[in-house]
């Protein structure tokens, strides 16, 4: 959602390049682009199925945010086993009654024991660190990857960790 | 498609909404909906991987919960921590907070009308998927998107101007702020309220225009009465940072007024069911299956009294009318109920905004710690939230319990899927457009299901179709 902290510069944006994939835009299958803006971690049997296939398709991804870059907060959860990790919520959690179920329906995605970067399980062309990254850093790079020029991170004013 | 097949229907993701989800329809032999169920599709942990942990970490940690309202969470946050340590921040810092907590409701509103939901209402339901979305606005009615646009940056602005950030301010510590507002920011942010006011009241024109041309619609849609939860001030007033929280029944009758949030307990249980890793709250005198009740702006205003400004309560009266004063229970006025909040908060931020002590430096009491649990809360856009942190004598966490306000509209969200199938999915005609209007009911609650599973990522899309021995008879991909 940072990405749209970019305000009205985002209607700059549609002018060079169609949206074709967001969660601001009804999709349909995921298309082959130009360009592909992932963010968060990869946590799950369905994370690591939609990253190869995003690879497959993008002709540059971009590993966009902390947790996509380095898994940040999403990945404070690997120094515990998964177990406790989902009791702490579902069984002792002590708000929870005492007849609840631990979620385990085959629609839900299956959780992966540790929580890993993009680049751990993908090659990443391109990272804009931040949590969440700020908005004249995500602009500028979208602004150079859209005009054929390789953004240069170290001219952007604004670029940090956290 | 056989007749007397039984058939299950995923529409997933959501689009358009925060986070991630799945709807699966269960359909009878004669192909009518029988049961809807709402998958929440995402879990990160929060509960166990802060233990340990000091307590004073929680307000950076938290709000990394949710991009949308991380402001509600440092607060719901800062606040326990406040109680663990006995004090009470400035009159300053409260002022900073209301303006960061408004800026935070005003661009996720903006962003839940503007960005996702306009498009629904002015370009329809049924129009090309391709275009229905912010930029298919831009096109259409450029005049609208570049103020939705903006009325969202003036949100983000008012915590950037004074912490220097839009997302995961870090400005607000236990205590108060560790940040003063200074003259330059306090103007250019007093710049922006005609402005807004403006954008609010078009935002007012479309959904009223949109109420009166698609009345039966409206007023069909997901109706079912429930309960309420919302926070009021000491007289009933609508409140989003501090107060005390009442409940009410289907009918208005208060059920439980001016509650201490610490009490959250007393009243509100949650039961985790198999299908979604979101669980699901309820009011605890009723128990799990009378007991549902709702949250976020239709909530806040159905329990209110009073609004606290003219123009809000001007149309707050408008609202109440609709229903002779008794609750409004139609989901869709959930778009209703946020643009009059929007336009409370523009007006309680003129307000604070010239105030004179906003400016103050006076902005931090300091603290040590005193007690071994804290429990805050805060109305986050989507609803009322709650933080509960248990920690050792050397300050440590113990125990977190986290309730999120996405969840507690939960059971309701997963029963309006089932009344808005009902009405509008029939077996065999899986049609793009009625899927939508299955998935606009959950995007009624903007709900933010990353934060409500304290979850974060991006959403696969996939119909599949089952029969009555679980065999997938059909795959339709939407997505990934």
């Amino acid at each position: 959602m940072s990405l749209l902290d970019i305000d009205e510069r985002i209607l700059d944006v549609a002018k060079l390049a169609d949206i074709v994939k967001s969660p601001i835009v009804d999709g349909k299958e995921f298309p082959e682009c130009d360009i592909a803006l992932v963010e968060g971690s990869v946590t799950s049997d369905e994370h690591l199925h939609e990253i190869k296939l995003i690879r497959k398709k993008a002709k540059t991804l971009i590993a966009f945010g902390d947790c996509a870059v380095m898994t940040n907060v999403t990945g404070m959860r690997n120094y515990f086993p998964l177990k406790e990790v989902f009791d702490a919520a579902y069984v002792n959690a002590v708000s929870n009654d005492t007849e609840g179920q631990v979620p385990n329906d085959p629609a839900l995605l299956k959780l992966n024991d540790k929580v890993v970067p993009l680049q751990e399980v993908v090659t990443v062309d391109f990272v804009i660190p931040g949590c969440p990254p700020n908005a004249d850093t995500i602009f500028y790079v979208l602004f150079e990857f859209l005009n054929d020029r390789l953004p240069n991170l170290s001219e952007a004013k604004k670029l940090k960790y956290g | 498609m056989d007749k007397t097949e039984r058939r299950t229907i995923y529409i997933s993701p959501v689009t358009r909404i925060e986070g991630h989800a799945k709807i699966s329809i269960q359909l009878d032999e004669n192909g009518n909906v029988e049961d809807a169920l709402f998958h929440v599709n995402e879990f990160r942990g929060f509960e166990k991987f802060c233990e340990g942990r000091m307590y004073t970490e929680m307000p950076t940690i938290t709000p990394r919960i949710c991009g949308i309202c991380p402001t509600s969470h440092t607060l719901a946050s800062v606040k326990a921590c406040e109680m663990i340590q006995g004090i009470q921040p400035t009159y300053t810092a409260n002022l900073l907070r209301r303006l960061m907590h408004i800026g935070q409701n005003l661009s996720s509103h903006a962003l839940s009308f503007f960005h996702l939901s306009s498009p629904d209402f002015l370009l329809g339901y049924d129009s090309d998927p391709v275009k229905r979305n912010i930029l298919g606005i831009a096109e259409k009615y450029p005049d609208i998107a570049v103020r939705g646009i903006r009325l969202r940056k003036f949100g983000q602005e008012l915590s950037e101007r004074i912490t220097g950030k839009k997302i995961h301010i870090m400005g607000i510590v236990p205590g108060g702020m560790a940040y003063p507002l200074t003259e330059e920011n306090r103007l250019a942010l007093l710049q922006w309220i005609p402005e807004a006011i403006e954008t609010v009241q078009k935002g007012l024109d479309i959904i009223k225009t949109f109420h009166q041309q698609n009345d039966a619609m409206v007023n069909s849609f997901a109706t079912s009465p429930t309960l309420y939860l919302g926070t009021v001030g000491p007289n009933g007033e609508h409140e989003l940072y501090d107060g005390k929280l009442r409940f009410i029944d289907a009918d208005g009758t208060i059920l439980q007024d001016q509650v201490d949030p610490a009490r959250y307990l007393d009243f509100i249980a949650e039961r985790s069911v198999s299908w979604s890793y979101l669980k699901y709250p309820y009011y605890k005198p009723f128990g799990f299956d009378k007991g549902f009740y709702r949250v976020g702006p239709l909530a806040r205003l159905n329990v209110a009294t009073k609004m606290k400004t003219p123009l809000a309560q001007e149309e707050f009266e408008n609202f109440k009318a609709m229903n002779d004063g008794k609750p409004v229970h139609g989901t869709f006025y959930f778009h209703y109920t946020r643009l009059i909040e929007a336009l409370s908060d523009i007006e309680i931020a003129e307000k604070i905004l010239n105030d004179p002590e906003v400016t103050s430096t006076h902005i931090q009491h300091h603290g040590r710690w005193n007690y071994t649990e804290g429990i805050g809360s805060s109305e986050a856009p989507r609803g009322t939230l709650f933080h509960h942190y248990k920690t050792d004598e050397t300050g440590k966490l113990t125990n977190v319990n986290l309730l999120i306000a996405t969840g507690q509209n939960n059971p309701s969200m997963n029963r309006s899927v089932l009344e808005v199938a009902k009405q509008y999915v029939k077996g065999n005609q899986i049609e793009e457009g009625m899927l939508n209007r299955v998935e606009s009911t959950i995007r009624c609650y903007d709900p933010c299901l990353s934060c409500s599973t304290h979850a974060i990522g991006k959403m696969p899309m996939v119909i599949e179709v089952f029969d009555a021995g679980g065999n997938k008879i059909k795959s339709v991909e939407r997505s990934f």
